[in-house]
């Protein structure tokens, strides 16, 4: 009996580690990466703490532009979207009930067609209008602020319609007899007792609004015009390929999140402390150093924790250098690669001796240096591998990899790989402080090039990916040194 | 009372579709009467005063205030406040902004107001409680609050609808009182709705009882106690024993009726009923528990009596009750004052009782109120 609940207790608590790690895992390691010098959003191998993604995002007038016009068309969204939300909900409570549910179908119908169709249709139909009232209304109903907004709020209005129902459904409609009965005009009577009642309505239905506006993709792809948002921004930059600034956005909108979560929560039980106390009820609190309005509010607490960590970590930003810790890094990525082309020649010096030893090897042509032999065995080897290489993790390890190129047969490699993507996705391309950094007698062929060992890499089918030498932190080769 | 401002209804009906909820009502309200509807739930009393503060408007008949008639003029164009059933304060708004909505609404200033507050706040024994919000007001408190903010639009007709229900006993018959205290200072036309027929009686000088949209009396409360004009009022004003029959003979305003169980006995013919009743007719008979006594000597009249057995006594407090049952197993309710005497009666005793001549009433026979 009381193991069984201690055991559906362990169960349960397993189960909420594994549903909020699932929940939460992505983001915390997302913004983790914003802090990582690696050229590539990932914390293995970790390199060096660092601010410089934050450096690189505040620098992009791009991103910046297109959160600009992400809080324009948030904006619009939340004014028109509430608007047409607390009319339709009005008139589903006044309409006559044998035409509710009808009415409310329509209303509802755009939350169900896809967001896809919603922004085609948007454009087409401005399109078609402004060919038909002329040039003069051209300007407006092709501008993409303009178009986003009405976009957007054709389904956003209908959720912030059902958020208002809701309230609506509290309403007693006596309240507002009873301000007419009392000499109020409708207008007085819905300005001063149904608009006050409906505020907390409306403010969760403008965030909700603005949210589902700021992270609305598919309409917006289709009516963004010349403005596009942060959404259509970061998916636009895919295909040049992502670095951490990324994930510094990430951290900050994180960051935001949780701060607003908590200050909300502090606001609102300190605010019930307060009615407590007008009240007189006695509010149960010890001796404590802490000041009112700290005082049993854990929200409060952990607001001002928050915030202390997340000043703290800005503050150091600006005393703090990587430098010293990049080139450090930058000098054992270089140190290992030496230490690794030793250990190379020292094999192959072995393997003359034993060939020597044992006659003259009818596969390798007698003038030819078995080094040579490697190269080339190296080459197929990423031919093989089904994405051409492109997920080859050594191919991020700009430093290391062009430090370690034997010298001997790096220049036999092709500059270019096979790859089906023509290398738009290879975050070599990224890689530019480091490109520069390590290149040494090579500079056009890939790192992953630079792999020796033929040998190993044909037998993966994902072409070493999964290779748990990878994560070892230093180079594709870094591994297989048996 | 003179002064104030009337209300009349003439050939009111008011249909929900099909369903009739006021039947052909005709009604003369005095200027500075307190005038209530009584009724049992259901019957129509909210629509009939939703019709006269303008949120109703009648399929038939008119609405006259002051001999104006109403029709077409909105609610917030009518002289009249309305007391909802559930009060209706608003909830976002302090008690001084409650009261004083209706100066808000003119565009007055909030020093004014504030000051018109003070004032109402103190009729209604609410001084300094200005700041609160409604839902910190206790339930007769809030009755109050209601009943400043109606009286600060100053109206001529003031409408309640049932503004009591919700409170306790005590309250109930405290605010009653309060009520015609205010009435009489104000001097202003109150219509009154309730369920409750003491509180009608208490508090009006004219009472209206309803019966399922039909008006089946207009009087005063003596006048609808001690006379009722049908079974329905005579039955759901108060308590009373009935005794059905037949009309023996016809005697000017008097009848004498041959009960179907307690054999012949004589009682007045209801005004309503004279000149109607003939002998022969199906009739029904009312005698109040408290109009019944005990015959002490012989002498009274004979066909003033009845013989019953004692079946249960309860004790009320300042009453008795005895529950007997007559000769034909009619059931019947006496109540005596307690003034100190013993007992009554013992169970099983065989008893005889008498009435007099005025406090039994007549009519024909009818729908009698759901017990
Ligand atoms: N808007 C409406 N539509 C249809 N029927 C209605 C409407 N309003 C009231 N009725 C009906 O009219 C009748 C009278 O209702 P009313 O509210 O006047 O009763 P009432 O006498 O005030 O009862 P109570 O004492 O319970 O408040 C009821 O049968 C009710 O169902
Ligand atoms: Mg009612």
């Amino acid at each position: 009996m009381r193991s069984n609940i201690l055991l559906s207790r362990i169960a349960l608590g397993l189960y909420l580690v594994i549903f909020f790690t699932y929940l939460l895992g992505p983001l915390v390691i997302m913004s983790m990466t914003a802090f990582n010098s690696n050229p590539f959003p990932t914390i293995t191998p970790w390199d060096c703490f660092s601010f410089e993604w934050f450096q690189v995002l505040a620098n992009d007038e791009r991103i910046l532009r297109a959160i600009l016009n992400s809080v324009i068309i948030g904006l619009g969204t939340v004014v028109l979207s509430v608007a047409m939300g607390l009319a339709a909900s009005l008139i589903l409570t006044q309409i006559w009930p044998r035409w509710r549910s009808t009415y409310y179908t329509i209303i509802i119908a755009p939350i169900l067609i896809p967001g896809v169709v919603l922004g085609i249709s948007t454009v087409v139909f401005w399109d078609r209008l402004s060919r038909i009232l002329g040039p003069a209304t051209d300007a407006l109903f092709h501008n993409g602020i303009f178009l986003t907004i009405l976009g957007q709020s054709t389904f956003i209005a209908s959720y912030t319609m059902l958020v208002f129902v809701a309230r609506l459904q509290r309403y007693d409609p006596g309240l507002t007899e009873a301000a007419l009965d009392l000499g109020a005009t409708h207008v007085q009577a819905f300005r001063k007792i149904l608009l006050p009642f409906m505020r907390p309505a409306i403010a969760s239905a403008a965030v909700l609004a603005f949210l589902a506006s700021f992270e609305n993709y598919n309409t917006t792809t289709f009516t963004f015009g010349r403005y596009p948002t942060l959404t259509i921004e970061l998916a636009q930059k895919v295909r040049y390929g992502i670095n951490p600034s990324i994930s510094a956005l990430a951290f900050i909108i994180v960051s935001l999140t949780v701060f607003g979560a908590l200050a909300n929560e502090a606001w609102r039980r300190g605010r019930i402390k307060a009615e407590a106390e007008r009240k007189g009820e006695a509010v149960a609190q010890g001796r404590s150093i802490l000041p009112g309005f700290l005082r049993g509010n854990w929200a409060a607490g952990a607001l001002v924790l928050f915030s202390f960590v997340v000043i703290t970590l800005f503050w150091t930003a600006r005393a703090y250098s990587p430098e010293q810790c990049k080139a450090e890094v930058r000098a054992a990525k270089q140190a290992e690669a030496a230490k690794r082309r030793e250990e190379l020649l020292r094999r192959r010096a072995q393997q003359r001796l034993q060939q020597q030893m044992k006659g003259p090897d009818i596969f390798v042509p007698s003038g030819k240096p078995a080094p040579a032999g490697g190269a080339a065995a190296g080459k197929p080897a990423t031919g093989n591998a089904p994405f051409g290489g492109v997920f080859d993790p050594g191919n991020l390890e700009g430093q290391s990899g062009t430090g370690e190129k034997p010298d001997e047969g790096s220049n036999a490699a092709p500059p270019a790989k096979p790859s089906p993507f023509g290398g738009v996705f290879d975050p070599g391309n990224l890689a530019n402080q480091a490109g520069a950094g390590g290149d040494g007698e090579s500079g056009e062929a890939p790192p992953g090039k630079a792999d020796d060992n033929g040998g190993a890499k044909p037998t993966s089918p994902f072409g070493g990916v999964f290779d748990p030498g990878n994560l070892k932190g230093v180079g594709g080769g870094a591994g297989e040194g048996n | 009372m003179a002064g104030g401002i009337g209300v009349d209804l003439e050939n009111l009906w008011i249909r929900f579709g099909d369903f009739v909820a006021v039947r052909d009502a005709n009604v003369n309200i005095n200027g500075g009467d307190f005038f209530s509807f009584l009724g049992p739930s259901g019957c129509g009393k909210t629509t009939i005063l939703r019709a006269i503060s303008g949120f109703l408007q009648p399929s038939e008949g008119r609405v006259l205030i002051g001999g104006k008639d109403m029709a077409g003029i909105g609610p917030n164009k009518r002289p009249t406040a309305l007391i909802f059933q559930n009060l209706a304060l608003f909830p976002l708004m302090k008690i001084w902004e409650n009261i004083t909505f209706s100066m808000e609404v003119k565009g007055a200033g909030k020093a004014e107001r504030r000051k018109r507050a003070d004032e109402l706040l103190e009729m209604i024994a609410l001084e300094g409680q200005g700041d609160k919000l409604p839902s910190e007001l206790s339930g007769g408190q809030k009755q109050r609050v209601a009943i400043a903010r109606a009286l600060c639009a100053e109206p001529d007709v003031l409408l309640l609808d049932e503004p009591l229900s919700a409170l306790d006993l005590k309250l109930r018959q405290h605010m009653r009182t309060e009520l015609r205290e205010i009435q009489q200072r104000v001097g202003i036309t109150f219509i009154y709705i309730t369920h409750d027929q003491g509180e009608a009686l208490t508090m009006s000088d004219n009472v209206a009882v309803m019966r399922a949209g039909v008006i089946e009396q207009i009087g005063s409360g003596h006048d609808v106690y001690d006379l009722p004009a049908t079974p329905f009022v005579a039955s759901f004003v108060g308590e009373n024993n009935v005794f059905r029959g037949r009309i023996l003979e016809v005697n000017g305003t008097e009848a004498l009726i041959r009960t179907n169980r307690s054999g012949d006995l004589l009682a007045q013919i209801t005004p309503a009923a004279r000149g109607v009743l003939k002998p022969g007719d199906e009739a029904m008979m009312f005698i109040r528990p408290e109009a019944l006594s005990l015959v002490v000597d012989a002498g009274a009249h004979e066909k003033t009596r009845l013989a019953a057995k004692v079946v249960n006594e309860e004790f009320e407090g300042n009453s008795y009750s005895v529950f007997l049952e007559g000769d034909g197993g009619k059931r019947i309710k006496m109540s005596l004052p307690n003034v100190g005497q013993d007992r009554i009666a013992s169970k099983g005793e065989d008893l005889t009782l008498k009435y007099e001549l005025r406090n039994a009433v007549v009519m024909p026979a009818g729908e009698l109120a759901a017990e």
